[in-house]
Parts: structure tokens; C-alpha cells; sequence
């Protein structure tokens, strides 16, 4: 074991722990903002995250097919879009089934059943998926050519740039969203009780629906910008990706959409750094030993409130 | 024809008559008391009226029109406006966004205007922002407006509690306890409020209180509630002079 400094302060594996940070905030986002109005965690949503991953191959998949075959003539940038906006619209309908199907109906049953109904909810996601397309692991075609460039003897690529810059784009346009309309206003509201805000002409469910959508949506980013950098998928992404983003956001605090962001980028470096200065394959081990230390001094995370006081009537 | 009527109205929690044949007349822009021991089921008909409940027996009509079944947002929207007990407040918002929340409803820009600010959205929320303002002044709460409700002096949070049920611009406002755990000064501050937002918008009001001399200087009709059953009813003199009242609140020893 060699502890080598350069590495340590190395441009290079600051933006890889950037990106992968990336997609643990963009995952965690999801799992914050339905805890803040449900207070529940939605244990599917790992699963939807891979759904999106998926959703995302099919559209990109098509389309460079076509490009490729001379009957489209899309740019990269062109295919791109679609395929982001694709993806999220429809993971987001697969995310307000999921709350409409699974969640709705246990609004009222203690938190177990509803945190059992996601688990189950997620496997039956990842067995279709397999039903559907089988185990095979799946390679994302390459949407954009991967142009390296070097910067002060640093290779970056634009794909890496594009995804680190695109993701903050979401987390921005997101906090926007949350404190300057009416909607996100509600949803403010909402993580404080359910007795007030109907009155004010709120429906509950309208704000749940929605934040499903919104999740599930920059779920779907993650999952095609995951795609993209480690062009393999899997049925089981969901789990392994799904869970450390979860716990990206238990470490920010649970329902802050703040430390969704901050925490996910965290352990994105964590998981980067570690396996520079110990073994790669006590990786994990060490990465989230560490996490766990935090959260013996910070139960409530980075930015969580120490109580909840929420009313339900 | 009166602003808000119930007609012999009951209420059982399983076999516990919590409400029973309770009748109530509010004409428009009248202030009503409801007072009565703790326990008596003041908060319960509160809570009948507004939806939360639905009586086992008996009418509700706000504006000629049977309020019984319907949502509590759907009783909101009618025009029904109400503060609570314990403060309802959102703790981690601010003054303003607790003002304008109220005025949800009356904002009609959709995704477009959310995400890219239309010209529609910047005139429905500077409208919201001016009624705000206008409001937070009259119950004297302006000077927080950009602050989280959690850091208001307590009698403040009442206050903005009282400036968010008037934003959605009620036609009759319940008050549950406004003066609840009010020192004297805030309390005098309190009478002063509702009696400007009384005047001002000609609000009807009907309120839950404890303390009697704020009753009786407050409302021009007054239900003493014993039980669940109205046991007196009438003028803030006539209820002083009650002997079934003084009962009530004093025991029977001291009538006779």
C-alpha cells in the first residue's frame, strides 16, 4: 500500500468522484423529497432509477439505430436530448403508477407496510425487466463521441463535463422549482402537516403524484448518464446504485433536498479517494465504516431536523 | 337569511354522544362566542362544521347551501376560514410564503409559467404579494415577513395563523382559543386585530374562548356548551347573569 499524494490532489479523480456523486444526488433527490411529504421512503426507487436506465438504452438505441441505418440524421447532441426527455417522461409515469398503485392506498397504514410495499414494488420491477429482456447485460450505445481533451496535463472528456454540468443544471432548476412557485411551495408546506394544507386548496395527492413524477424523473437522468459513463446495465443496477444513493440520503438528512445533493457528492468522493490510499477492494468496507462514524455523531444527518413534529389527523 | 346555519346537529364518537342536537344562527359579519368547560365538545363542533368530522345527525347550511359531506377543502373554498388550537403553523416557512400558500387556489399559471415566468405568473404573484402585504400589515406581523415562523414571538404566530386564514378571503373565520397562552398585553393586542379585520372586511366570526372577559367584550352572541348540549344562549349579559352558567363553570355550591 502506497500512498501516493499527486494521486490524492489529482483533477482526474475529482471530476470522476463529481460524476459519481452526480448520480447519487440526482438518485437521493428522488428518495428526499417523497420522505419530506410521505415520510416515507420510497424503497422502490432504486429500481425506478434502473427502469429509467433502461427506458433511456431503448429510446438511444433506437434512434442512433435509425441514425446509423441513414433513415434519421440526428446529431449527437440532438439524440441526446430526446433520449433525456424521453426517459423521463415516461419513468416519471412509471413513478406516479408506482405511488398511485402501491402508495395511495396505505396513505393512512403504518410506515412498515408502505416501506414493505416498496421493496416488493422494486422486485417485481427487476423481474420484469428480466421476464422482458433477460439477464443479459446490456451496453449502452454511444450517444456522443467521447472526445478527450487536455487540460494542464489532466485528460477530462466532454462526456464527463456534460454529465457533472447537466446534473447541477437539474439540482438548480430543481431548488428553483421548490422555492419560487406555488408547487414547490405546497410541497414545503406539505412536509409539515396535513391538516392545513388542503384547506388552502391543496390536493394531497395532485403534490404526491407530482414529486413521484419529478423523482423518477431525475432518477431517469441518472440512470442514462450512468449509461453513458459505464455503458453496462443490469436488472440489479437498481439495487447496488439504489442503495448507496439511499444512503446519500439518510447522510444528508432525511427530506432535505440540500443535503440530498451535498451528501450524494460526498460519498461519490469517498468511494473515488478511498481506494487511493487502501486497498481497492476494502473499498466499500472503508467508504461506508466511514459513513457510519458520521452518522453516530449526526443521527439526523447534515442537514435533517433532530424531531418531527408533523401533525396527521 | 343567515350566513351560516346547523340545525340540530349530533355527534357520536362510538357510543359517546360527543355533540347533541346543536343549533347555531350566524348572520353575516357577526362576532359569536362558544364557550364551556374543557371537554365540553367546543372543538368537536368546530371541527363538524369544517369538515373534519361529519355529524351523525343533523344540517349545515353556509350560504343557504348544505355544507354536510364535503371536504374540508371544498368547506374551505366556500368561504369558511379557521385557526386551530395548537398552532398550525409550517414551521421552516416564512411569514409571506405562509400568507401567500393561502392564496394557492387563485393562482392560475401552469408548468409553463412555473418553469419559465410568463408575464400571467408575474402578475398573479405580484397581485398575491400586494394582498399579502396588505394583510400581514393589519395583524401587525409585516416586520417578519421575510423571517421563518419558528423564530416568531408566540403571540406573533398567532397572528400570521389569523393572516393566512384571512388570505383565502373566508366569509366566516373560526377562531379556536385565539388568545390561548397569551400573556395580558398580547392578549389586549389580540382583541384590538380582530376587531380591525371585523370592520375592515366585514368577516363574520365565530370563536372558541376561555377567557371571559374577552368573550364578553368581543361578541354580540354567546352559547355556553356543557356536555355537548347548549345549556345557555344568548346576549354577553344575559350569559353573566345565567345561574345554569356560573354552575357550569363555578359548581353548584356557589348558586345556592
Amino acid at each position: 500500500m502506497t500512498l501516493n499524494l499527486q494521486n490524492l490532489l489529482d483533477f482526474q479523480n475529482i471530476i470522476d468522484a463529481l460524476q459519481w456523486g452526480s448520480f447519487y444526488a440526482l438518485i437521493a433527490l428522488g428518495y428526499s423529497m417523497v420522505y419530506s411529504i410521505l415520510m416515507l421512503f420510497n424503497f422502490a426507487h432504486g429500481d425506478i432509477f434502473m427502469v429509467g436506465a433502461y427506458i433511456g438504452f431503448g429510446i438511444a438505441s433506437l434512434l442512433v439505430g435509425l441514425t446509423v441505418a441513414g433513415s434519421l440524421a440526428l446529431p449527437g447532441w440532438v439524440i441526446l436530448i430526446l433520449t433525456l426527455l424521453g426517459a423521463m417522461c415516461l419513468t416519471s409515469i412509471v413513478g406516479m403508477a408506482v405511488e398511485r398503485i402501491g402508495y395511495r392506498p396505505l396513505r393512512d397504514a403504518p410506515r412498515a407496510s408502505a416501506a414493505i410495499t416498496g421493496l416488493m414494488i422494486g422486485i417485481i420491477l427487476e423481474q420484469g425487466n428480466l421476464i422482458l429482456l433477460g439477464a443479459k447485460r446490456r451496453s449502452f450505445p454511444e450517444i456522443i463521441e467521447s472526445q478527450t481533451f487536455s487540460i494542464g496535463g489532466v485528460d477530462i472528456t466532454n462526456i464527463k463535463i456534460m454529465i457533472v454540468g447537466v446534473s447541477l443544471a437539474f439540482m438548480l432548476a430543481l431548488h428553483l422549482f421548490i422555492k419560487k412557485n406555488k408547487w414547490g411551495m405546497a410541497m414545503r408546506a406539505m412536509a409539515f402537516d396535513y391538516l392545513v394544507v388542503p384547506l388552502m386548496g391543496v390536493s394531497i395527492n395532485a403534490i404526491a403524484r407530482m414529486t413521484f413524477a419529478i423523482g423518477s424523473a431525475l432518477a431517469a437522468v441518472a440512470g442514462i448518464f450512468f449509461g453513458m459513463a459505464y455503458p453496462v446495465l443490469e436488472p440489479t443496477m437498481g439495487i447496488v446504485y439504489g442503495w448507496k444513493a439511499f444512503v446519500a440520503a439518510i447522510l444528508g438528512g432525511r427530506g432535505s433536498i440540500m443535503g440530498a445533493c451535498f451528501a450524494g457528492f460526498l460519498i461519490g468522493f469517498i468511494e473515488i479517494f478511498v481506494p487511493l490510499v487502501f486497498p481497492s477492494t476494502l473499498r466499500d468496507l472503508i467508504a461506508y465504516s466511514i459513513i457510519l462514524l458520521i452518522l453516530v455523531y449526526r443521527p439526523h444527518g447534515f442537514f435533517g431536523e433532530p424531531y418531527s413534529a408533523k401533525l396527521r389527523l | 337569511m343567515a350566513l351560516l346555519e346547523v340545525h340540530h346537529m349530533s355527534h357520536d364518537f362510538g357510543g359517546l354522544r360527543a355533540v347533541n342536537n346543536y343549533s347555531l344562527n350566524i348572520e353575516p359579519g357577526e362576532i359569536h362566542g362558544l364557550i364551556g368547560p374543557n371537554g365540553a365538545g367546543k372543538t368537536t363542533i368546530f371541527n363538524l362544521i369544517t369538515g373534519i368530522y361529519r355529524p351523525t345527525e343533523g344540517d349545515i347550511r353556509l350560504d343557504n347551501a348544505s355544507i354536510v359531506g364535503l371536504q374540508p377543502y371544498q368547506i374551505a373554498a366556500r368561504g369558511l376560514g379557521r385557526t386551530f388550537q395548537n398552532l398550525q403553523l409550517w414551521r421552516h416557512m416564512t411569514v409571506l410564503e405562509h400568507v401567500m400558500m393561502a392564496r394557492y387556489s387563485k393562482l392560475t399559471y401552469g408548468l409553463v409559467g412555473a418553469f419559465f415566468g410568463t408575464p400571467k405568473r408575474k402578475r398573479e404573484e405580484s397581485e398575491s404579494r400586494e394582498k399579502a402585504q396588505v394583510l400581514m400589515e393589519l395583524f401587525g406581523v409585516d416586520r417578519f415577513a421575510n423571517q421563518i415562523v419558528l423564530n416568531l414571538p408566540y403571540g406573533a404566530q398567532r397572528r400570521v395563523e389569523m393572516a393566512r386564514a384571512m388570505a383565502m378571503e373566508p366569509k366566516i373565520l373560526f377562531l379556536d382559543e385565539p388568545t390561548a397562552g397569551m400573556n395580558p398585553e398580547e392578549l389586549i393586542q389580540m382583541m384590538e386585530i380582530i376587531r380591525r379585520a371585523h370592520r375592515k372586511f366585514g368577516v363574520g366570526i365565530f370563536l372558541i374562548e376561555h377567557r371571559m372577559r374577552f368573550v364578553m367584550e368581543l361578541c354580540q352572541e354567546i352559547q355556553t356548551l356543557v356536555f355537548g348540549e347548549v345549556i345557555a344562549e344568548g346576549t354577553p349579559e344575559e350569559i353573566q347573569n345565567n345561574p345554569k352558567v356560573i354552575e357550569a363553570y363555578l359548581g353548584s355550591e356557589m348558586v345556592e
